[in-house]
C-alpha cells in the first residue's frame, strides 16, 4: 500500500476574477454559464409545475448550488461516473441528461428517464453513467466507492464522482467506506456539498467539527474544501481530485461551500433562517450573476449574446415541460414490468 | 403578455389553503425568486416565489382568504410596460389558463382505467428429475458442494468475485471459501474490515458498475446492519430504474440457529427477505441443491438471498458428479412420495420433517415431503398439486410464527385448494422468543419432529 498523504487545506484563492480568468477560453465561461442556468430555469420551472400539482411527492431544487455540478463535471471525462443523494435535478443535467426525459420522470410519465417509475428521488441513466438518483441519505457514498471498486477491478482507468451532503456526513456508513476506499485506494471522489442546513438543521447545531473536508483524516484521504459559488475554483480543485484518483493514489475528499435558495423540500418553509440570509447570498454570491460579471467585463461575449443564450434555455426548458405535461403517463402494464432482470 | 398568479400546491397532500398574506401589492415590478405572498398549507406557512419577472397587475384573492382551492388565479401578473387594459379582461375572468391548468394541469393524460392482473401464480408444478438418470454420484458436504459451485462460476466468469469477512486468507470462518484465495488471488478474493453495512453498499455499487460479487456474511444475523443496502439499493434499483439497471449479486452465508450461540446469532431470515419484490431467496437442504442452486444465483441477473445453515455445513449428501450441474430457481423437490398428509418445509426445517415422515410411516401414515429449496420464486404449483392428493398440509421452518413462510402457503393453499382440505393447514415454527442460551430452553425454543409428529396426527384424525 502507497504511504498516506495528509490532509491539507488549500487556502482559499486571493486572485480577482479577472486573474483567475486569465487561462480559461470565452467559450470555456459561456459552457460553464449556459450550463448553470439551464439547471437555474429547469429547476424553476419544476418549482412552477410542482405548484400546479403537476409533480407530486418531494422535490428537491438544486437552485444556488449550480456550480458545484457544472464545476466538477467539467473536471470529469467521458466514462467517469457519478452518484448522488435525492437533491439530483443539477447532476442529471450537469452529465448530458436530457431535460426532456428529466423533467417527464418528474411529472411520473412513461417518457421519464424511469418511465415514470422513480420520479425525482429515483433516477438513472446507464448511457450517461449517472448511477442515482437515491431516497436514503448516505447510502449512495458506499455504492459510489463501489463503483470505483468495479473500475479498478476491470481496470478501465475511470474515476467515481460520489456526493453527498452535510447532512449525510455524520452517516456511519461514510466512515465506514472511507475506511474500506483508502484501504483499498479506490479511485472515487468524495464530494460533500455543504449547504450548510440539513433539512432545517444548521450545521452547527448537528455537527461536532464544521471543517468536513478533514473528515477523511483518520483514514489517511487528503481533503480540501472548495469555494461552492464559484465555478473556476471548483473546476480547479475537481481537476486536482480527479488526477488524484485516476493516478491509482487513491480517494480523494472535496467539501465544497455551497447554499440553496429554497427549502429543503418544495414543503419546507424554511423558518430556520432568516430570509436576509438567502437574499445576502443571492446578491452577493450567486454562481450564475458572478461568471455573467465576469464574461461582460472581460469582454468574452456582449449582452446580446447573453441574451440569446438565455432565450435559447428558456426555449429548452419550455419543450422539456410540455414534453413533460404530453407524455401520456406509463401503461399500466409498467406496474408488472422490471421487477426482475431475465435469467 | 400578461399571466395569471395560480395558487400553488406546496406540500404532498395540499389541495388548497389560505393565502395569509400578500407581501406585494399591485403595481409593484418583481423579479423571478421574490417573496410574492405567504400561504398556509395543512402542514405550514409558505413563501410563495414569483417564477417569471413583472408587474403585479390585479390581486384577485385578498389576504386572509380561506380555502383557496391549488391552481385558481390568485393575481395577474403583466409584462414591463404593460398594462391590465391592454389584456382580454374575458379571457382572464373567464380564466382559460385555469382551466387549461385544470386539463393539462392537475388532469393528466389519463389512462384507461382497467385491471391489470398479476403475473399468474402458476399453480402447475415441474418435478422432473434435477439430472439424467444414471449420473455418476459422490459424497459430499453441503460445505464441499457450496465450495465448489463458487469456484467453478468463478473459473467460468472472470468479474464474479468473493468478499466478505475472513473469507480469503482466514480461508473462512467456517470454511465455506476454502482454497479460493489460493486459486483466484486476493483480487477475486477479498477480505473486508467488519463494516457490514458499508461492505455491503460497495458490493452493491460493484454490481452496478459490471461486476458479479458474491458476499458472504459471516451470518445473516449479521446482515441486519446492512438490510437498507440490500433492500433499497440492490432490490428495488432495476424497478426504479426503469429497467436501466440491477444488482447481479448473490448475498450468502449461514442463517438461523446454529448451536447455543443465544437470540442475537440465532435469527431465520427465510420470511423477512421472501417478502420483498426485486429479492430471489434460496434456501438449500441437501448439498447437491446447495451447489445447483448456489451455480444458478451466482449467474442470475438479479439479487438472490442465500440462507445457509452452520448445522447443515458438515452433512454429507450425494452430489451429481457433472460438469455445468444447476438448478432452477421455483422448482421444489420430492423427498418422499405419499398420500395422507403434505409436509412442506425448505433448509433445515427439512430434517425435522423428514424424521417425521419416517416416524410415521411407521404408524402407516404415508407423508409426501416437499422441499421448496427456493422461497422467491416458490414453487406453489408442487404444494397445491399435492394438497389436492392428500387433502392436508403440515409446514414446517425454524423461523418464528408471525408472518412466516407458512403462514403464507396457508394462504396460497386457501385461495387455490381450499374446496381440497379436509383439515386446517397447521404451521410448525420456532417459538414466539427470542432464542435462550441455556441448554434445555434452546431445545424447548426450536421446532421438533415430535412437534411435525402431532401437527401431522391432529390434520390427519389419527
Amino acid at each position: 500500500m502507497a504511504t498516506r498523504k495528509t490532509t491539507r487545506k488549500l487556502s482559499p484563492s486571493k486572485k480577482t476574477g479577472t486573474a483567475r480568468q486569465s487561462n480559461v477560453s470565452s467559450e470555456e465561461l459561456k459552457t460553464l454559464y449556459k450550463d448553470m442556468l439551464l439547471i437555474r430555469r429547469f429547476e424553476e420551472k419544476a418549482g412552477q409545475l410542482y405548484g400546479m400539482g403537476l409533480i407530486g411527492g418531494f422535490c428537491h431544487l438544486y437552485i444556488g448550488q449550480e456550480a458545484v455540478v457544472v464545476g466538477l463535471e467539467a473536471a470529469a471525462e467521458e466514462g467517469d461516473k457519478r452518484i448522488t443523494s435525492y437533491r439530483d435535478h443539477g447532476h442529471m443535467l450537469a452529465c448530458g441528461m436530457d431535460p426532456k426525459g428529466v423533467m417527464a420522470e418528474l411529472t411520473g410519465r412513461e417518457g421519464g428517464y424511469s418511465k415514470g417509475k422513480g420520479g425525482s428521488m429515483h433516477m438513472f441513466s446507464k448511457d450517461r453513467h449517472f448511477y442515482g438518483g437515491h431516497g436514503i441519505v448516505g447510502a449512495q457514498v458506499p455504492i459510489g466507492a463501489g463503483l470505483a471498486l468495479a473500475d479498478q477491478y476491470l481496470e478501465n482507468g475511470r474515476v467515481t464522482f460520489a456526493y453527498f451532503g452535510d447532512g449525510a456526513a455524520n452517516q456511519g456508513q461514510i466512515y465506514e467506506t472511507f475506511n474500506m476506499a483508502a484501504l483499498w485506494e479506490l479511485p472515487v471522489v468524495f464530494v460533500i456539498e455543504n449547504n450548510q442546513y440539513a433539512m432545517g438543521t444548521a450545521q452547527k447545531r448537528s455537527t461536532s467539527t464544521p471543517e468536513l473536508y478533514t473528515r477523511g483524516a483518520a483514514f489517511g484521504i487528503p481533503g480540501e474544501v472548495v469555494d461552492g459559488m464559484d465555478v473556476l475554483e471548483v473546476k480547479a480543485a475537481g481537476q486536482r481530485a480527479v488526477a488524484h484518483g485516476r493516478s491509482k493514489k487513491g480517494p480523494y475528499i472535496l467539501e465544497v461551500k455551497t447554499y440553496r435558495y429554497r427549502g429543503h423540500s418544495m414543503s419546507d418553509p424554511a423558518k430556520y433562517r432568516t430570509r436576509e440570509e438567502v437574499q445576502k447570498m443571492r446578491e452577493e454570491r450567486d454562481p450564475i450573476e458572478q461568471v455573467r460579471e465576469i464574461l461582460l467585463t472581460g469582454k468574452h461575449t456582449t449582452d446580446d449574446d447573453l441574451k440569446a443564450i438565455d432565450k435559447e434555455i428558456k426555449e429548452t426548458i419550455n419543450a422539456a415541460a410540455d414534453f413533460a405535461k404530453e407524455s401520456p403517463e406509463p401503461s399500466l402494464d409498467e406496474l408488472w414490468t422490471d421487477i426482475y432482470a431475465p435469467a | 403578455m400578461a399571466t395569471e398568479i395560480l395558487m400553488p400546491a406546496l406540500s404532498p397532500t395540499m389541495e388548497e389553503g389560505t393565502l395569509a398574506k400578500w407581501l406585494v401589492k399591485e403595481g409593484d415590478t418583481v423579479a423571478s425568486g421574490d417573496i410574492l405572498a405567504e400561504i398556509e398549507t395543512d402542514k405550514a406557512t409558505m413563501e410563495f416565489e414569483a417564477v417569471d419577472e413583472g408587474v403585479i397587475g390585479k390581486i384577485l384573492v385578498t389576504e386572509g382568504s380561506e380555502g383557496v382551492k391549488v391552481n385558481s388565479p390568485i393575481a395577474i401578473l403583466l409584462d414591463d410596460g404593460e398594462s391590465l387594459s391592454d389584456t382580454n379582461p374575458a379571457s382572464t375572468s373567464a380564466s382559460p389558463s385555469a382551466q387549461d391548468a385544470e386539463q393539462t394541469g392537475s388532469q393528466p393524460p389519463q389512462r384507461q382505467a382497467q385491471t391489470v392482473s398479476p403475473p399468474p401464480a402458476a399453480p402447475q408444478s415441474n418435478m422432473s428429475p434435477d439430472w439424467p438418470d444414471g449420473t455418476p454420484m459422490k459424497q459430499q458436504t453441503v460445505r464441499e458442494a457450496l465450495r465448489d459451485a463458487m469456484s467453478e462460476e468463478m473459473r467460468r466468469d472472470h468479474t464474479v468475485h468473493l468478499m466478505g469477512e475472513e473469507v480469503a486468507e482466514y480461508q473462512g470462518a467456517y470454511k465455506v471459501s476454502q482454497g479460493l484465495l489460493d486459486e483466484f488471488g486476493q483480487k477475486r478474493v477479498m477480505d473486508t474490515p467488519i463494516t457490514e453495512h458499508g461492505f455491503t453498499g460497495i458490493a452493491v455499487g460493484a454490481a452496478f458498475g459490471g461486476l458479479r460479487p458474491i458476499v458472504e456474511f459471516m451470518t445473516f444475523n449479521f446482515a441486519m446492519q446492512a438490510i437498507d443496502q440490500i433492500i433499497n439499493s440492490a432490490a428495488k434499483t432495476l424497478y426504479m430504474s426503469g429497467g436501466q439497471m440491477g444488482a447481479p449479486i448473490v448475498f450468502r452465508g449461514p442463517n438461523g440457529a446454529a448451536a447455543r450461540v443465544a437470540a442475537q446469532h440465532s435469527q431465520d431470515y427465510a420470511a423477512w427477505y421472501s417478502h420483498v419484490p426485486g429479492l430471489k431467496v434460496v434456501m438449500p437442504y441437501a448439498a447437491a441443491d446447495a451447489k445447483g442452486l448456489l451455480k444458478t444465483a451466482i449467474r442470475d441477473p438479479n439479487p438472490v438471498i442465500f440462507l445457509e445453515n452452520e448445522i447443515l455445513y458438515g452433512r454429507s449428501f450425494d452430489v451429481p458428479d457433472l460438469e455445468n450441474f444447476t438448478i432452477p430457481f421455483g422448482k421444489a423437490r420430492m423427498w418422499r412420495e405419499g398420500s395422507d398428509v403434505t409436509i412442506v418445509s425448505f433448509g433445515i426445517g427439512m430434517q425435522y420433517a423428514l424424521q417425521a415422515a419416517e416416524t410415521l410411516a411407521e404408524d402407516g401414515i404415508n407423508a409426501e415431503v416437499i422441499d421448496l429449496r427456493t422461497i422467491r420464486p416458490m414453487d406453489t404449483g408442487a404444494i397445491i398439486q399435492s394438497v389436492k392428493k392428500t387433502n392436508r398440509c403440515v409446514t414446517v421452518e425454524e423461523g418464528w410464527p408471525q408472518s412466516s413462510v407458512g403462514n403464507f402457503i396457508s394462504s396460497v393453499i386457501m385461495q387455490h385448494a381450499f374446496d381440497y382440505l379436509d383439515a386446517p393447514v397447521i404451521n410448525c415454527t420456532g417459538k414466539d422468543v427470542p432464542m435462550p442460551y441455556a441448554s434445555n430452553l434452546e431445545k424447548l425454543a426450536l421446532v421438533t419432529t415430535n412437534e411435525v409428529i402431532n401437527a401431522v396426527r391432529q390434520v390427519t384424525y389419527r
